[in-house]
């Protein structure tokens, strides 16, 4: 049997906000495979954006263990996380603020190969111009793309930014936190289908959070419903899709507007 | 409305700046040499502002005090800046305990009057333009700390930082082509309006005669000297005044401005 | 006469002029309800704040925009003050910046009665909790006397409605209301909006980039691209039968769920080729 990319044993997650405590994840066991396309979905407040970054390293829990790889990555110093931040690259929801508004945008993309931390990960010799432009036209954006701010593109444009900056490194792993949601709707089916290829192409291991059940089918096989910082529901996405086990599944499912034509 | 602030904050700094650089190579009489038989003369020609009590030109002792004003300015703000932004850099980036130590401690030289600290600094060396310079620029270090300070946590807050440090990027990284980038319009903002208190604090530390000392004049011991002939040559105490009065509105005008240019900026259109 | 009336309205900002809305004409009438659809720099949300008076100093506006006969562009403040709130109101997309977060909801609501109607805190106060129970707030006199940090985004949202319509406006103006809202909140927030809407018999502007969420309340829309108008209809009518080509692209991409998983999604460039290069965009 494969070594499961990701285990993750009782996820807790507590933080003060202000004067009260949240709990963000509560007690949370999630096992993650190399190649599958999971998508965790969820309202706020359901843990779903914590989990993901628990799994990035960017956040610590504060109860339970996570593995990556096999390692134990719970309490790794950041000086010994380079083999995650090499594997694993994530594209965040908001194009507006992923992306630094004064740095030009072949050094927002070519920012992960200069981490000392990853290139150590990485052969030797990558050649960050070649790179900037295969990565460029991966996302089918223009070569001089690079000179540019991110404020002269458009939000979809953007977003492409963010995910060329996410496949600089060659991650192994792509985890997009809701990466279509502040984007209009009609530009939406474009970074999907590029998420998509992409994904297929390179033979990534694809974690997508969503609240929109309509993106997380066609990006994922597999789904994760959360609610409160449990995991409630978890499956196969036809599967969900068809019969969903629980009461929040379906009101999730029922709540997707639909065109309506009549008055 | 706006605009009209921005141009005449420039339109005065610019003529500070002006007058200081060309003083260095050229002002129309000596500003040093006592003249005997022309004290306290009147405004008129060729003296465009009248004698002093030494009998030089106040024009162009006042074109000297621009040159010693924009030297202290620069000098002090730049000392300031150095120290200060990094510091508040730091504490907004790491937070916890080096942030609280950091902001006392700038709290404490914040209570502490550049003043205080000037006579302490006379008694010691004699006062002098250095000991003014090094005065205000302590001084003014917790203002640019706290400015700096408040936009290095409102960039940590943002997704391009999450971004970096998943990508790997180092503290240092982060502090080095994020954060300084996207602070560096408040401090300019910062520069411009700590440009004009230190004005301020230089003139009224060289009317007390701890700065900058005789026969070199500064706008601030020009008030003074003017003092003793106040109900004789009332005007020549206007002089300085006034040039301490535009320099100062201006680089407020200036620092003023430059915040309201920046804020629209990063308004999107609807 | 038709309750608002906008001919040719043209609306640049900036001494460069960028153009935001180039030529817009369309009427409203009492009771109607009309989606206006496009994309972020489509100019939509410009035109809204055009209608309510309320664009930048920046903006140069042309044209004429009539509500009940009386023109709104160039109309002194004064004036436009007292028409907001009273005879239209306005929904925007952030609960948050929309709420002042030092003031009890309740307070806030009752508020707008008193600037138009001058009425006394007694009987304010039970119109303020009638209305809040009208939006579909359970428990609305606990509402009303809490901080709007202390409410979930739904119900700051639903607040604002009820804000928006305590005063029986003609109009209210609705922009992206629903788009920071949770799935099951924007369908709540909308079903909402439609009943009270049709209660009080308010006209509405809805302006959104999601045309299956404007189709909840609306039933007729004006699609809107790079400033201008490009097609007017009935949601039926685009839906089956879209003049435009960038309407059908809007169309065959507002229903992800058409595709089958695992086929490519349409995207609008698939029906409409703009001839925009990278760096036009605002």
């Amino acid at each position: 049997m494969t070594e499961p990319l990701y285990r993750a044993e009782q996820l807790t997650r507590r933080y003060r906000n202000g004067g009260t405590e949240v709990l963000a994840l509560d007690h949370v066991d999630l096992t993650i495979e190399p190649g599958r396309r999971l998508g965790i979905v969820g309202e706020s407040g359901s843990g779903k954006s914590t989990l993901v970054r628990l799994l990035a390293g960017l956040d610590r829990p504060t109860s339970g263990r996570i593995w990556f790889e096999g390692t134990e990555i719970t309490h790794l110093s950041e000086r010994r996380l380079g083999f995650l931040r090499a594997a694993v690259q994530m594209v965040f929801q908001d194009p507006r603020s992923s992306l630094n508004p004064r740095m030009r945008v072949g050094d927002i993309i070519t920012e992960p190969l200069r981490s000392r931390l990853v290139r150590r990960q990485l052969p030797d010799g990558i050649d960050h111009a070649r790179r900037l432009a295969e990565v460029l036209d991966a996302v089918d954006l223009p070569t001089d793309a690079g000179r540019r701010y991110p404020h002269e593109f458009s939000g979809g444009q953007r977003q492409r930014i963010a995910i060329a900056r996410a496949l600089a490194p060659k991650p192994e792993i792509l985890i997009a936190d809701e990466p279509v949601s502040a984007l209009d709707v009609s530009v939406r089916a474009q970074v999907l289908n590029l998420l998509t290829d992409l994904v297929a192409a390179q033979g990534l291991t694809l974690i997508v959070v969503s609240h929109d059940l309509m993106v997380v089918r066609h990006l994922c096989d597999q789904l994760a419903v959360m609610r409160q910082g449990r995991i409630i529901e978890q499956g196969d996405t036809e599967t969900v899709y068809s019969q969903p086990g629980t009461e929040y599944t379906r009101a999730l499912l029922a709540a997707i507007p639909r065109i309506r034509t009549a008055g | 409305m706006k605009r009209a602030q921005l141009i005449t904050g420039l339109v005065l700094v610019a003529a500070v700046v002006v007058t200081a650089v060309v003083a260095v190579f050229w002002t129309p009489f000596d500003p040093l040499r006592v003249v005997a038989g022309q004290r306290l003369l009147a405004p008129g020609w060729p003296h465009v502002l009248g004698t002093d009590g030494f009998g030089i030109d106040i024009a162009s002792r006042l074109m000297v005090g621009a040159r010693t004003i924009l030297l202290v300015g620069i000098i002090s703000v730049g000392v300031a800046a150095v120290v200060g932004v990094p510091l508040g850099m730091l504490a907004g980036q790491a937070g916890g305990w080096v942030d609280e130590v950091v902001m006392r401690v700038s709290d404490v030289v914040y209570a502490f009057p550049a003043l205080l600290l000037a006579m302490l600094l006379a008694a010691i060396y004699g006062g002098s333009t250095v000991t003014a310079m090094v005065a205000i620029g302590v001084a003014s270090i917790p203002a640019f700390a706290r400015v700096a300070r408040a936009g290095a946590l409102q960039v940590m807050a943002s997704d391009f930082v999450l971004a970096a440090k998943s990508s790997g990027t180092s503290r240092w990284g982060v502090a080095r082509r994020h954060v300084l980038p996207n602070i560096a319009p408040l401090i300019g903002v910062q520069a411009s309006v700590g440009f004009a208190m230190a004005i301020l604090a230089e003139a009224a530390l060289s009317y007390l005669g701890l700065a900058t000392p005789r026969p070199n004049p500064t706008w601030g011991n020009m008030l003074r000297d003017a003092q003793n002939f106040l109900f004789v040559a009332p005007l020549q105490a206007l002089w300085p005044g006034l040039a301490i009065a535009l320099a100062v509105l201006g680089f407020n005008l200036l620092g003023d401005g430059l915040r309201d240019y920046l804020d629209p900026r990063l308004r999107e259109v609807p | 006469m038709s309750l608002l009336e906008v001919r040719d309205l043209r609306v640049s900002f900036g001494r460069r002029r960028v153009e935001a809305v180039r030529g817009v004409d369309f009427d409203l009438d009492d009771g109607q309800r009309l989606g206006l659809i496009g994309e972020s720099g489509s100019g939509k949300t410009v035109t809204a704040l055009a209608v309510m008076g309320l664009l930048p100093e920046n903006a140069t506006v042309t044209g004429s925009v009539r509500l009940r006969g009386s023109e709104i562009i160039g109309a002194p403040e004064a004036a436009l003050a007292q028409l907001r709130g009273d005879a239209v109101s306005l929904v925007f997309q952030e609960p948050m910046t929309a709420l002042d977060p030092t003031m009890r909801v309740g307070r806030q609501v009752a508020e707008v009665l008193r600037l138009h109607q001058g009425e006394e805190s007694g009987p304010a106060r039970e119109r303020v909790i009638s209305m809040l129970a009208e939006v579909g707030l359970d428990d609305p006199a606990r509402i009303a006397d809490a901080y709007p940090h202390q409410l979930s985004g739904g119900q700051r949202q639903r607040a604002i409605l009820a804000m928006a319509l305590i005063n029986s406006p003609d109009l209210v103006v609705c922009d992206e209301p629903t788009t920071a809202l949770d799935v099951t909140v924007q369908a709540l927030v909308l079903q909402k909006l439609d009943e009270v809407l049709t209660v009080s018999g308010a006209a509405c502007l809805f302006i959104s980039h999601d045309l299956a969420v404007v189709s909840q309340v609306c039933d007729k829309v004006m699609v809107m691209l790079d400033g201008q108008v490009v097609e007017t209809g009935t949601v039926a009518e685009l839906f089956t039968n879209p003049q435009h080509p960038y309407t059908r692209g809007l169309v065959a991409t507002a229903r992800l769920d058409q595709t089958r998983p695992g086929q490519r999604l349409p995207t609008v460039e698939d029906f409409y080729a703009p001839d925009t290069s990278v760096g036009e965009r605002p």
